[in-house]
């Protein structure tokens, strides 16, 4: 059997999620986790859950994959209540990754990656075959399929964890501050390589973290929640240029004018007149954001850079007044 | 004293020693048939657990000769008063290092399990269990090194095993009689002590704890 036939998503779209109504009280407590929660995640979305410590993300994210039952209120998964499933059955075909990896100590590297395809019963061929393409995908060694997950650097392990997530494409993945125990470096090059992996694959992303800064980066939608209630949802720009309120300006917080030009990317802020052909400046390509371009240019302190397509081929300039209108007019927008 | 006793009845000696040790695994199985399901009780209803200890502990305190007498007019002499007195003693070993064991695995870790899709038997066997093995052979070695040296006293009611060396020995004023029986007894203690430990050693769970100090697999 081919191992295609062992990963049903393979070419599919992601899920679609829908919270109905969706409320959490723990007992004892004095109010909801999770308050009436009215959400809908379009398939293949990468959408982050944002928030402050407490405020219920990992609360609404672990209903999803029933690690918690709701109060109130149904989960559909494509249409599907949840609480029809059989639960081990659901989340076999959840991806998860948490914070501390939840690797298991006792098992070798492709031991971990290798649980769901184990528990779901494919052949031993088909299981060694999809532990090298992840590795692959992961990029970590094929080496490292016998070494136990105390031998792995901090994001490694994270890495281990998110094929662990990924070995039988799954239509979504649930990911609870996948990053947050990682150094700054490190965590930007996972956070790159998800969004490399979720333009490959295109399942649908549920991503909790409280770091304004990884939202942006990650998001297609953000979904800000103060005590369990959603404030706003909507692209990282909205919640950037247009808080709901008090809170989600708080949040967003001081960096915003810089945070917006990491939103806009130096293609759309080009200056197309002129010299095009300008020898000796700094190039970018026109996918890389304003944030970007303005470092570099206070780097090389030159007045422009040259924007290239994805061949290399130059196609305008870009200095600082440029930088400086497409902020104020982006800024202004809604 | 001298070896003179173990020297000329070594066979003798040899034969005592089996017996000790199938009175001791007898006692042991029967005393892992009833601390299992007693662990399993306590780590899925905690509340009972420190009651449950403070019960075994009190079986501990009974003083061992008084145990076996107790047993007397129910079981009359032999084996089967021992293994169940021996069995009793056991618990207190087995049923609070099978729960620490089983209750100190990371609840991160054991919450994974339920993530990837696990179901219960599968999360214990593939997780909880390996991860508390180191605990749970230590509970068993502690639980039959204290076997093999209490079930010497056992002699006293004709359950046979290197105890009857003793008590006969102290009868019959003889000292190397005494002597080889000590030297047995501590031998199969220490044999069994040192079986335990190169399997706790060996299991993956000690594995991890080698590697997350820094040594290889
Ligand atoms: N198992 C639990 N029992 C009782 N209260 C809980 C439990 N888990 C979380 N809470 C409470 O619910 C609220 C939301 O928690 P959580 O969903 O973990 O928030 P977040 O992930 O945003 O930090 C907090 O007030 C927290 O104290
Ligand atoms: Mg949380």
């Amino acid at each position: 059997m081919p191992l295609s036939d062992h990963l049903p998503n393979s070419g599919r779209h992601g899920s679609r999620i829908e919270f109905d109504r969706v409320s959490r009280v723990y007992s004892g407590a004095d109010h909801a986790a999770v308050s009436d929660v009215i959400l809908t995640i379009e398939p293949g979305r990468f959408v982050v859950l944002l928030g402050p410590s407490g405020c219920g993300k990992t609360t609404l994210l672990k209903m999803v994959n029933r690690l918690i039952e709701p109060t109130s209120g149904t989960i559909r998964i494509d249409g599907e209540d949840i609480r029809q499933m059989n639960a081990a059955t659901l989340r076999r075909r959840i991806g998860y990754v948490i914070q501390q990896t939840g690797l298991f100590p006792h098992m070798r590297i492709e031991e971990n990656i290798a649980v769901v395809p184990r528990l779901l019963g494919w052949p031993k061929e088909s299981i060694s075959q999809r532990v090298d393409e992840l590795l692959d995908l992961i990029g970590l060694p094929h080496a490292y399929r016998r070494r136990y997950p105390a031998q792995l650097s901090g994001g490694e392990q994270q890495r281990v964890g998110l094929a662990r997530a990924l070995a039988v494409d799954p239509s979504m993945m649930l990911m609870d501050e996948p990053f947050g125990a990682l150094d700054a470096i490190t965590r930007l090059r996972l956070q790159d390589e998800l969004l490399a992996i979720h333009r490959q694959l295109g399942q649908t992303i549920l991503f909790v973290t409280h770091d304004i800064d990884e939202a942006i980066r990650l998001a297609d939608e953000i979904v800000v929640l103060r005590a369990g209630q959603v404030i706003q949802h909507g692209s990282p720009l909205d919640i950037v240029t247009a808080p709901a309120d008090d809170f989600v300006r708080d949040l967003v917080g001081g960096g915003e004018a810089l945070r917006r030009l990491s939103l806009i990317d130096a293609g759309s802020a080009l200056n197309r007149n002129g010299n095009v052909r300008n020898e000796g400046l700094p190039a970018v390509t026109s996918d890389a954001n304003l944030r970007t371009v303005l470092n570099l240019l206070l780097q090389t302190g030159t007045q422009k850079v040259t924007v290239t397509d994805e061949n290399g081929a130059p196609v305008g300039t870009l200095g600082i007044p440029d930088i400086w209108s497409a902020g104020l007019e982006r800024g202004t927008e809604s | 004293m001298s070896f003179g006793y173990l020297r000329n009845n070594w066979s003798r000696v040899l034969d005592l020693t089996i017996e000790h040790i199938e009175l001791s695994a007898l006692a042991l199985l029967v005393g892992l048939l009833v601390a299992i399901p007693l662990t399993i009780l306590i780590v899925s209803n905690t509340g009972l657990r420190l009651p449950l200890l403070m019960g075994l502990s009190a079986i501990y305190t009974i003083p061992s000769l008084a145990f076996l007498a107790f047993l007397i007019p129910s079981l009359g002499l032999g084996r089967d008063p021992a293994v169940v007195v021996l069995a009793a003693y056991a618990q207190l070993a087995l049923v609070r290092n099978f729960s620490a064991g089983l209750r100190g695995v990371d609840a991160q870790i054991l919450e994974a399990a339920d993530g990837v899709g696990m179901t219960k038997t599968q999360s214990f066997l593939r997780v909880r269990l390996p991860l508390a093995l180191p605990v749970l052979i230590a509970g068993l070695r502690i639980a039959t090194v204290s076997t093999i040296s209490l079930a010497t006293v056992t002699a006293w009611i004709n359950a046979g095993g290197l105890g009857s060396l003793l008590f006969d020995g102290i009868a019959r004023d003889n000292p190397s009689m005494i002597l080889a029986g000590t030297v047995a007894i501590a031998a199969l203690a220490l044999t069994a002590d040192l079986l335990f430990r190169g399997m706790e050693y060996l299991t993956p769970g000690a594995r991890v704890q080698r590697i997350g100090r820094g040594r290889t697999a």
